[in-house]
Parts: C-alpha cells; sequence; structure tokens
C-alpha cells in the first residue's frame, strides 16, 4: 500500500538528523524540503521564541535578556530579534526557521569488531574501564575520577565499543579545541572502520554523520537528541562549568535514554560531596598508568611576594629556588596568578637567564612558546593559569608563587601541581607552593593529591 | 542601563561616588578593560583622510596631508571630490575583533559601541544629509542589514539611504590598486534632492579610501555640492 509513497532523501537524513540547523546550513533545494515537510520528515520551528527581552534561544537555550538583541531585518522588513550567545555559529533570529529531523533515524550496522587496539590497560585503569561499559549497556551516570595522568582516555574504549556495538551513537565533548584536534587521530587509529567527525569552530566535519563524534562543548548546540552515550571530558573545565548553556547543550544533544560519562581530575566541592555521601555512583583511579606516586606539593614561606615585585626583585625563596634548577639544567614551569604580575616580573627572572619567557592566554606567540619549552630550550617558562591542564612536558619542576592568591582554586593547584613527573622516563618532579600565608585551597590541594596517593598505595597501584 | 560589558560580557561594576551621582556620566557600554582597548584617533593627523602622522614615515608626510591624499588631490579625476574624512577609532586588534562580531557575525547591536563617538563627530559637521555607504542586495541579503546605516542609527542620526551598490568582489579582498582603478560601482537614485546639497557619508572603515571617494563622486556628478565622510574606524 505503500509503495507509492516517495521515499526520503538519505542525504537530508543524515545531515539532519539529530541537529538543529538554520536553513543557511541546509544545503538541499526548497522543493525537497518542502516535501519532507509535507511528509512530516522533518520539523520547523521558530529560532526565538518570546517577546524581547524575555525570550529562549531554541538553538542554544539561552534566556539571558543582555544576549538578545533586535535589529531592522532587510529579510523580513520588521525589527528581529537575534541570540548573541550562539552568534559564533550562524546567527539564530526570530524571523527564520530551525529545522529538525523527524522521520526515522539512519539505519547502521556496526562491523563485528570496532575496536582496533592492542595497548594494555593498567590495574587502576581496567576498574574504571569496567565501570564505563557498565554505565553504557545500562545508559547509567558515572563520574571517573582519575589524577592528572592516569591515562583517562584509554578507559572510554571498552564502552565506546560496546554502545558502538549496540548501534548507539557516541559523543566525547571537552571544553577545548586543542583536545578534540589531539584525541582525532587517536580514535581514528583504534576504531578504523568507525565514522568518526571532529568538531570545533571552522572544522570541515561541521554536517558530517558519524557514529563517534568528539566535539567542543559548543559545537552541541547544533545537536538535539543524538546521541546514546555522552561523554564529557574535563567537567570541572572554563567555560563548561561557568556557561549553563554549554551544560543545557551537553543535555539537548543526548536522546532521553543516555548513558553519561563525566571525566575529571579535579570534581568541584559538590560533587566530591556527593561521592563521599554515595550520592553520585563514581569510580577513581588514583595512580598514574606508570606506577609512580603524584609529587605532593611542598609549601614554601616566601614573604610579601608581590611587594617584593613591585620593588623590583625576586622574593628571595624564589630566587634561590629557581638559581638551583638553573644550575642543575632541571625545567621549570612557573605559575604566577596574573598577567600584571607576569609582565612585571619577567624582566626580574631574565636576570637569571635570558631565554626565560612568559606566556599567557592572549599572546600571540603561545604556540611557539609552548613548542620551545617542549624542546627543551626554555629553562624557566612563566604563565598563567592558561597552561594549567591539557599539556605535557617530560621533565620539569612546578612552582606556583603566591599560590594563596584567590585566582588558584584546589582544582586549579591540584591541575598545575598535575603538570610534574608525567612521562614515565621521568615519573618525578618537586611542586612547590610559595606563598605569603597559606589558603584553604592551597591546603585541600595537599591534602587532594596525599588522599590519592594513599588510596593508590591502598589498592597497590604503586611501585615504591 | 547596562549591566553586562556589550563586547565581552563580564559583569560592569558601576562605581557609586558623589561624583557620578552630581554629574551623571553616560553609562559606556563597555567595561573598563575594553574601553581601554579602543584607540581614539588623536592629533596630529592627515587633514584630508585623518590618518594619524604621528607614527607615520615623514617621507609619506606632504605638508598637512598624508601621501595618499596628496596622489587623490594630484589627480584630476579625483581633486576635490572628498572634502574631508573624519574617523574615530584607530583600526587596531581589538577594532577588527568588534568589527567581525559586528558585521560578519551579525552582532548588529554592537553599533553602539561607536554610538557616542560618531554623534559628537557629526555634531561638529555642517551637512544636509546623512547618507550610508550602501551594501549590495546580495551583500545585503546575506548579513540582513547595513552596518553604515546600523552606526548611523545607533547615533540617533537619521540616514537617508540614496546610494545604490553594484555587486563586486569584497573590498578587502583586492589590492590598493584595484580598489582605486575599479570603475563605479555606486549610483544615485534618480529621485534623491541633492541639488547643491551637502552630504555626509557615513562606513564602517576608511583603509584606501576608495569606497567613500567612489560613493562621494557618484553624489558630486549627482549634483551634490560638498560631500565629507565619516567612519567609526580608520585602518
Amino acid at each position: 500500500m505503500s509503495l507509492n509513497l516517495p521515499a526520503f532523501s538519505e542525504e537530508l537524513q543524515h545531515h539532519l538528523f539529530g541537529r538543529k540547523l538554520l536553513k543557511s546550513e541546509i544545503p538541499f533545494s526548497p522543493e525537497l524540503l518542502e516535501m519532507h515537510k509535507k511528509h512530516g520528515w522533518i520539523h520547523y520551528e521558530q529560532g526565538i521564541r518570546g517577546e524581547f527581552p524575555n525570550c529562549i534561544c531554541l538553538r542554544c537555550g539561552n534566556q539571558e535578556a543582555h544576549l538578545f538583541a533586535v535589529f531592522p531585518c532587510a529579510h523580513c522588513g520588521k525589527s528581529s530579534v537575534y541570540c548573541r550567545n550562539c552568534l559564533m555559529m550562524g546567527r539564530v533570529t526570530s524571523c527564520r526557521p530551525l529545522v529538525s529531523w523527524t522521520g526515522p533515524e539512519p539505519a547502521f550496522h556496526p562491523p563485528a569488531q570496532p575496536l582496533q587496539w592492542e595497548g594494555m590497560l593498567s590495574e587502576g585503569q581496567q576498574a574504571a574501564s569496567k565501570a564505563v561499559m557498565d554505565a553504557v549497556l545500562k545508559k547509567k551516570e558515572m563520574l571517573v575520577w582519575a589524577v592528572c595522568g592516569a591515562g583517562k582516555t584509554e578507559i572510554l574504549f571498552n564502552g565506546i565499543e560496546a554502545a558502538i556495538k549496540n548501534g548507539g551513537r557516541v559523543c566525547i565533548a571537552t571544553p577545548r579545541t586543542d583536545v578534540v584536534l589531539e584525541l582525532a587521530p587517536r580514535f581514528r587509529r583504534v576504531f578504523p572502520d568507525i565514522s568518526i567527525a571532529a568538531l570545533y569552530g571552522g572544522s570541515p566535519d561541521r554536517y558530517k554523520w558519524a557514529q563517534l563524534v568528539l566535539s567542543t562543548t559548543h559545537q552541541l548546540y547544533r545537536f538535539k537528541a543524538a546521541f546514546d552515550t555522552m561523554i564529557v571530558d574535563e567537567v570541572d573545565a572554563f567555560p563548561y562549568t561557568y556557561d549553563e548553556t554549554l551544560q543545557r547543550a551537553v543535555k539537548k544533544a543526548a536522546k532521553e535514554s543516555c548513558a553519561h560519562i563525566y571525566l575529571t581530575a579535579t570534581p568541584n566541592e559538590t560533587w566530591q560531596r556527593e561521592c563521599r555521601k554515595g550520592l553520585r555512583p563514581f569510580v577513581t583511579i588514583p595512580a598514574r598508568y606508570h606506577r609512580r606516586p603524584l609529587p605532593v606539593p611542598e609549601m614554601k614561606w616566601a614573604g610579601n611576594w608581590r611587594k617584593a615585585f613591585e620593588k623590583g626583585r625576586l622574593p628571595r625563596p624564589v630566587e634561590a629556588w629557581v638559581k638551583h634548577r638553573l644550575d642543575v639544567g632541571k625545567q621549570t614551569l612557573l605559575f604566577l596568578p596574573n598577567i600584571r604580575l607576569m609582565k612585571i616580573a619577567e624582566p626580574l627572572f631574565k636576570k637569571l637567564h635570558p631565554d626565560i619567557e612568559s606566556v599567557h592566554a592572549e599572546d600571540p606567540e603561545r604556540k611557539e612558546k609552548v613548542g620551545r619549552m617542549r624542546a627543551g630550550k626554555t629553562p624557566v617558562l612563566l604563565t598563567t593559569t592558561i597552561l594549567e591542564r591539557g599539556v605535557t612536558f617530560p621533565n620539569i619542576d612546578v612552582a606556583v608563587v603566591g599560590a594563596e592568591d584567590a585566582i588558584f582554586t584546589e582544582a586549579a593547584l591540584v591541575q598545575m601541581a598535575g603538570r610534574a613527573g608525567r612521562s614515565a622516563d621521568f615519573p618525578t618532579g618537586v611542586v612547590t607552593f610559595f606563598h605569603y600565608g597559606r589558603s584553604q585551597a592551597m591546603v585541600k590541594a595537599q591534602r587532594h593529591i596525599s588522599a590519592m596517593n594513599e588510596e593508590a598505595r591502598k589498592r597497590g597501584l604503586i611501585d615504591e | 542601563m547596562n549591566e553586562y560589558c556589550l563586547f565581552c560580557h563580564q559583569p560592569l561594576h558601576s562605581r557609586l561616588s558623589w561624583r557620578a551621582l552630581i554629574f551623571p556620566q553616560r553609562e559606556s557600554p563597555l567595561c573598563e578593560d575594553c574601553r581601554a582597548r579602543l584607540e581614539k584617533i588623536e592629533p596630529p593627523v592627515c587633514q584630508k583622510c585623518c590618518r594619524p602622522l604621528a607614527k607615520l614615515d615623514p617621507a609619506y608626510v606632504q605638508g598637512d596631508i598624508c601621501l595618499d591624499c596628496a596622489k587623490w588631490e594630484k589627480d584630476p579625476e579625483w581633486a576635490g571630490v572628498l572634502e574631508e574624512n573624519i574617523s574615530i577609532y584607530a583600526y587596531n586588534n581589538f577594532c577588527k575583533e568588534v568589527f567581525t562580531h559586528f558585521k560578519f557575525r551579525g552582532d548588529y547591536i554592537l553599533a553602539a559601541i561607536f554610538a557616542d563617538g560618531i554623534r559628537q563627530a557629526s555634531a561638529s559637521c555642517d551637512f544636509d544629509l546623512i547618507v550610508p555607504v550602501p551594501l549590495s542586495a546580495e551583500r545585503l541579503s546575506e548579513r540582513l542589514f547595513n552596518q553604515a546605516e546600523a552606526l548611523a542609527r545607533a547615533a540617533g542620526l537619521t540616514p537617508t539611504p540614496l546610494l545604490r551598490r553594484t555587486h563586486t568582489e569584497k573590498q578587502s579582498k583586492k589590492t590598493r590598486r584595484e580598489r582605486i582603478r575599479q570603475s563605479q560601482f555606486f549610483h544615485v537614485e534618480k529621485t534623491a534632492p541633492i541639488e547643491g546639497r551637502t552630504i555626509l557619508l557615513i562606513d564602517d572603515i576608511y583603509t584606501t579610501g576608495s569606497t567613500v571617494h567612489h560613493a562621494a563622486r557618484a553624489l558630486r556628478e549627482a549634483g551634490a555640492e560638498k560631500v565629507y565622510s565619516l567612519t567609526a574606524a580608520r585602518g
């Protein structure tokens, strides 16, 4: 009976399924779209609902009055409202629709063995990998609390394979583009027969259909009810934690029944409390894959370090510490609380060694400077919190000068300490917090790291 | 009152003080950090195009105008077409960022950042009509608003859209030589009452001056007496 019905376009289905797109993002003819609309395969909705300024953006979920504005639209000749929150992905306006797919889900026939990986998991990783797999299959929530350098990526492999074997779609979301770029080739290697899209601002994969999607959290604005497994990396990192619309985007991109896996080395206090009280399912990897304990930060009094810098001299304990490392030739990452102080401090440090450099978020030479540090050419790199996570230098000591400054939260301090002793060839390193009166956050960070080492010892995950 | 910086969206901390109570100031739409990154053009400037002369190699200055303007004025085809250009801000990295958001991403409301400057500059000018430099119909259907008109409206001015523009490649994709040599791409609405009038052209950025010169020429040929131009930024 249905033999005479026209079929839907599979191309359009792949383009639109699980997404919410602007018409300008859909390169198909108006006739084709009209036909699909008539059959109920696609759905149009107004991009922005409500009266300015009390509106909601149907793409990113923004409801903040100051993130909407009105403009005289040349398209409709009237005043239109547009969303300023997700503007970087193309302007959503009140006069143009968002389009989504309401027809059947694309068919997918998983290969017999999606995962092609020969590597071995450490004992700690194995336990976490099992927990992830379990959460994926039961579509549950799971926090993986893994120390810096534990090897978080590998513990996802089995869980992702299980999801794919079940015909599920998987998303790994991270706040940072660098991480997407780094993960994509690794996943392409171990899942060679699976279509994988890497999404970030300006990515060529933007509208590609893929079973496994690696995405910045921002790019998830374009998705809706698309994934069966949603993995969020670095859940405690900026901007994800500060931007509610990003958290909503993650929820919106997941199907109603979906496994949620969260990864972090430093869960926020609420989550830590929930874990302790048994309210949040979690698994820890308290030790690094190389089975050596995390360097525990030592605290060192530096006197009034701020005044010292402003008077044009280095705080004496800091100077001695750096000089010693220059003498023995050990590379150092030295954190400072803000750019202004770093600019004052840089020439003072340069007097100790001319190759000492500084880097911050808006530094146009950021990449090159990090490259020089990695190549071992920079003896000491001064930095703001911008290098607190994600970077690995093989053999370094870490100093935080002014560790009691409010900008250094427990999470930031744990992450910065986590830069030392990461590689298996150089698994140790010194971490020093220089201060003028220790803060709560410093004490908590030290305790956090010691507790992880303690747990690792108990579970036999460390060789000493 | 704004609670957030219009550009970086940080909350604004307005300081309560006696001074602020007694002399209420116009609230800036930007936070202090963003405001500090905008760079007002200060004299000495080229008396014709408003190019800052302080950092310019003296070889590129002739009297009180820059070499580029000297070239425009030496060319009989272009001499006297444009009386003077006024620009408000230097087109530095921050300004570039603002324009990327404003023009290319289409954040219309960012025009408000330049509103005060444009209002003040236009007040110092004696003109009959404000004419925005138009976009071609194609470009307008892409962007959905004309940035020059948005700038005028944000400053509380009433622009009169008298010019039409034929579609050509983006100015920013052409070399200086190509920009100046290209044939006329503006024309004036036939019914426009501009005979003997003084016109203030308004545009976003003055780079080589090619756009405003072509627009001014079209207006002059249609009978305008004098044409000035006002741009938010000077590249």
